[in-house]
């Protein structure tokens, strides 16, 4: 039965993308969930090589693109859902569309235990937790708390890659049993001079108290422990250090393993997909791919959609930064910062589901760590407005920021205000839009081709 | 002239961006020239009531709720008290809505409020309220609209006091009885949570008039600003407010 009922979804898609619909990413494993509600565990059963999942506020997609470049490099093909449509529906299609003997997806945070359970992998990467989307995910912490209950399920049957620098995650270990595997960063000359006011994790997972932190990375990422329970942050297994951070070029850092050092070479800038990369690694390694196979595969890493992607339109080059939530937002900002001012930029702010409704949370992104550097700015999006009024709040140069609504308009004017480098802005459904715009002008391929 | 704004919780209770309304009211009145000052009061620290012109408390999470509702009442509440008799400006918002009131029942525990304003909240059975929201409110006479977002599981129903105002679009402080927030002196309450002044610069005037008027006795007229972004922006949250 399973047959029959794949059949007809895959046609759904087939036909969807052959009449120019779009959404084919995610139609077809919607298609198959109203036949069958458990075809994921059908389909799923057949990945006898095991499957990995990776979850975390940000930085799924390209940590699940990073796993899959260094599974290729071994010369493994997952079946994986590349686009990053990453609920029920979008894994769904992934099973439906490709063939091969093990499975790696990255699944929304709030879907990870509906997923986990039908799926029962082999490995589970947690990434982090941050505020994101509060009116759909609800509170952080009650977040934290369904990863944990998903963790006493699966201990001992599924293997777990933590990241030791989120107190959040990291609490996980307390439930995930043994062969927990941590991750972290271990070089003090990257810390933050302060903690970030967009701070999500202030007090002890076990007694409640204030947390201390001697250091922060990135958000509430970094070295802590609490002074009233004694509870610390677990010794990493995979750590990095001697780190380089070179703009938007990437960085480099040392990857410190129980198999030795390896020099990493990474193409995507900023500490937070240093993370990315050192849970991908550790993940690999769990995988039976080594440490050193794993950083060679890295150094030729590609940016995937959205995150970090460049494109050349004329004489202009298009960076695409995806921003979401006050976390993401930080490091970007953090990112642009070492870029040359004055640097131009286009921000989409839309309030629609996939977003977010509420876009409260631009006002706790530090967008004043431009104020100085920022060039030709223009906004669109449904919420243009508000995030233009963020950015006068910040301080930025009102007379260098334009609201315009319309999105193609916005980059019009956006491209011809730009001198020689643009920085792209979107929200999720804002880089969506960006990206069929593009591909309907010819500058890029739709995205479900690429 | 110079505002005094005493901030309550600014770590613990900001889970939506709180910051939003402070930095507001700051460039508010630096650019009219007056003087902003803005005092931390986290857990344990108390404060003189007599130094405050404007108190905000902002929202969070359960726990960072339930952490600061005993150390409010321990610390602040015969501030609190003071503050509101003597005509400071208090807003409150979301979870420090919920905290000026009488009790909020969640989860078969009760947390004490503050009892400053005669209501009460319960977390009842059914979906947490959430969207964008717009009221109607009259604060002087000329009825004004504020429009921004909600989202909260306690259902807060008024004893003898006034609410803010009446719902246009959204669910407001139960979902049932059409009022959003609550009303007395010159204490403020409401789900409208986050960064609702950007999105309603009148709001903010009328706090910094109003904080003024508290600190120096006499109620100033406020220099007008160029408001087109703030125009613009409360017009883009009441579309999302009619749109549901």
């Amino acid at each position: 039965m399973i047959r029959t009922k794949a059949f007809l979804a895959r046609s759904v898609g087939r036909l969807s993308r052959a009449t120019g619909r779009g959404g084919g990413t995610t139609l077809p494993g919607r298609v198959l969930l109203k036949l069958d509600s458990d075809a994921i565990s059908k389909l799923g059963s057949r990945l006898t090589g095991g499957v990995t999942l990776i979850s975390a506020t940000n930085g799924k997609t390209t940590t699940a693109s990073m796993l899959a470049t260094i599974l290729a490099g071994a010369g493994r093909e997952p079946v994986h859902n590349r686009a990053g449509s990453n609920m029920t529906w979008g894994v769904a299609t992934a099973l439906l569309e490709q063939k091969g003997s093990e499975g790696l997806f990255e699944v929304d945070e709030a879907w990870l235990p509906e997923v986990a359970d039908r799926l029962r992998p082999r490995t589970i990467l947690l990434g982090n937790l941050f505020r994101d989307q509060l009116d759909r995910y609800g509170e952080t912490e009650a977040l934290a708390d369904a990863w944990a209950e998903l963790a006493s399920r699966l201990a001992g049957e599924t293997g777990f890659v933590l990241n030791a620098d989120d107190p959040l995650v990291a609490d996980i270990g307390k439930t995930s049993g043994p062969g927990t595997v941590f991750f972290g960063i271990d070089d003090e000359s990257q810390a933050l001079p302060e903690l970030q006011h967009a701070h999500d994790a202030k007090l002890c997972r076990v007694c409640g108290h204030e947390l201390t932190y001697d250091r922060a990375f990135v958000g509430h990422l970094g070295h802590y422990h609490c002074e009233h329970c004694g509870m610390r942050r677990p010794n990493p297994d995979i750590t990095a250090t001697a780190i380089t951070l070179n703009g938007m070029n990437g960085l480099t850092a040392t990857v410190n393993s129980p198999e030795g050092e390896a020099r990493l070479e990474l193409p995507l800038p900023g500490l937070y997909n240093l993370y990315n990369a050192l849970g991908a690694i550790a993940t690999a390694r769990e995988l039976g791919v080594s440490v050193a196979e794993a950083v060679a595969s890295l150094a030729g890493m590609k940016a995937v959609f959205g995150r970090v992607e460049r494109i050349e339109i004329d004489d202009v080059s298009l960076s695409i930064l995806l921003i979401k939530n006050p976390a993401g937002a930080n490091e970007v900002i953090r990112t642009l910062a070492l870029e040359p001012a004055p640097i131009d930029l286009w921000i989409a702010l839309n309030d629609r589901i996939a977003d977010g409704r509420d876009v409260s949370w631009i006002w706790d992104a530090d967008f004043e760590m431009l104020a100085d550097r920022v060039g030709s700015v223009t906004c669109t999006g449904t919420r243009a407005s508000e995030m233009a009024l963020r950015l006068k709040y910040a301080g930025w140069p009102v007379e260098n920021v334009i609201v315009e609504e319309d999105a193609e308009a916005a980059l019009d004017r956006a491209l011809s205000g730009a001198g020689g480098k643009l920085f792209a802005l979107p929200t999720y459904t804002a880089l969506l839009d960006l990206r069929n715009l593009l591909a309907e002008r010819g500058d890029t391929e739709r995205y479900w081709e690429g | 002239m110079k505002l005094r704004l005493l901030s309550l919780y600014p770590d613990q209770m900001n889970i939506y961006a709180d910051r939003g309304n402070i930095l507001f009211l700051q460039h508010r009145c630096e650019w009219r020239g007056i003087d902003f000052e803005v005092t931390r009061c986290g857990p344990g620290d108390r404060f003189d009531p007599g130094d405050h012109d404007l108190l905000y408390m902002g929202g969070g999470q359960d726990r960072d709720q339930k952490a600061v509702a005993g150390d409010l009442i321990e610390s602040k509440q015969a501030s609190m008290r003071a503050a509101k008799e003597g005509g400071a400006a208090i807003l409150a918002v979301c979870g420090g809505y919920q905290l000026l009131g009488e009790s909020y029942e969640l989860e078969g525990e009760t947390i004490e409020g503050l009892g400053l304003v005669d209501l009460k909240t319960v977390r009842e059975p059914g979906p947490r309220l959430i969207g964008p929201v717009a009221i109607e409110v009259d604060l002087d006479g000329e009825p004004k609209v504020l429009a921004g977002f909600e989202n909260h599981g306690g259902r807060t129903r008024l004893g003898n006091c006034s609410p803010l105002g009446k719902v246009i679009h959204g669910h407001g402080n139960n979902g049932e009885d059409g009022f959003e927030g609550v009303r007395e002196d010159n204490l403020i309450g409401t789900y409208l949570h986050g960064p609702l002044l950007p999105k309603n610069a009148w709001l903010a005037d009328h706090l910094i008039a109003t904080g003024l008027e508290h600190h120096h006795g006499e109620r100033p007229e406020l220099e007008p600003l160029d408001d087109g972004l703030e125009d613009a922006a409360h017009r883009a949250a009441l579309t999302a407010a009619r749109k549901g």
